[in-house]
């Protein structure tokens, strides 16, 4: 195998770096909905990449779980803005202030 | 020393993740998050691991990607092409970022891991079934009630209750 170990993990940080980038600036639901999905996506490359290199099966079998809880959590991360949209008409989570005391 | 197809597969991860945030129109958006979940699914196919890798092309980019797509497509027309961001946090989010990647990167190539690499053969993904369905069996039990209770709660957090729609008896 020519890959190493480093090379996946600093892919990983790449992309875990975008997606905290995404979560501290962008305003809009949805768009913080995609940074939460390249974060776990990262998350689950690295899992992966280390499984392989122990090798040990734990890493994938650990990596479908998190894509099945991922698969949860967008689907009710979805209905949360759908909700909120008809509520406030607009995503962009600067309105999203009722809660606010 | 990586190849040219882990070179060319990292570059569309990262470039279609930059697009997926950056794209002024949120559908365009979404279908770059598609290309970063595929991009993720060729690094698993790099990996050894084809059924982690069909795994993640059916329930993300087959179910997750659309299921985003056909959210984006209820939304009004012009919050889809809308972009509200000052400049200042822009720059902060860059910096935050840029600071982040270089101390988690000088971290780790610092670390051990530098020089890892392995000969052995790849994990058997049969060794996977016979995982769940020995030492993590409650794990997947556990998962299934999970998927069907936020199922549940997503249909029902999304219901209407003005709209009345009463089934027809005629």
């Amino acid at each position: 195998m020519s890959n190493e170990l480093i090379d996946f993990v600093l892919v990983s940080i790449a992309l875990l770096g975008i997606g905290i980038y995404g979560l501290s600036v962008k305003r809009n639901a949805i768009r913080m909905l995609f940074a939460v999905e390249i974060i776990i996506n990262a998350a689950n490359l690295n899992l992966v990449a280390f499984g392989r290199f122990i090798p040990n099966s734990g890493g994938q079998t650990l990596a479908l779980f998190s894509i099945a809880i991922a698969a949860a959590e967008v689907a009710v991360g979805l209905s949360l803005i759908i909700v909120a949209y008809r509520m406030y008409q607009n995503i962009d989570i600067a309105d999203f202030r009722s809660l606010k005391g | 020393m990586a190849d040219a197809v882990f070179l060319a597969l990292s570059v569309i991860t990262i470039g279609s993740a930059i697009a997926a945030l950056e794209m002024r129109s949120l559908i365009y958006g979404s279908i770059a998050l598609m290309g970063t979940l595929g991009g993720i699914a060729g690094f698993f196919l790099l990996l050894d691991s084809p059924f982690v890798a069909m795994f993640q092309l059916v329930v993300y980019v087959g179910s997750i990607a659309v299921l985003i797509l056909f959210t984006v497509m209820l939304v009004k027309r012009e919050l889809i092409f809308k972009k509200v961001e000052d400049k200042r946090r822009k720059f902060a989010g860059i910096g935050l970022m840029l600071v982040f990647i270089i101390a988690l990167g000088s971290v780790i190539m610092d670390s051990g891991i530098k020089s890892i690499t392995t000969d052995e053969p790849a994990v058997d993904f049969r060794n996977i079934g016979a995982d769940f369905l020995t030492y993590y069996w409650p794990a997947l039990i556990l998962m299934a009630l999970i998927l069907a209770g936020s199922v549940t709660g997503a249909l029902v957090l999304a219901r209407r209750e003005d709209v009345n729609n009463e089934q027809r008896t005629d």
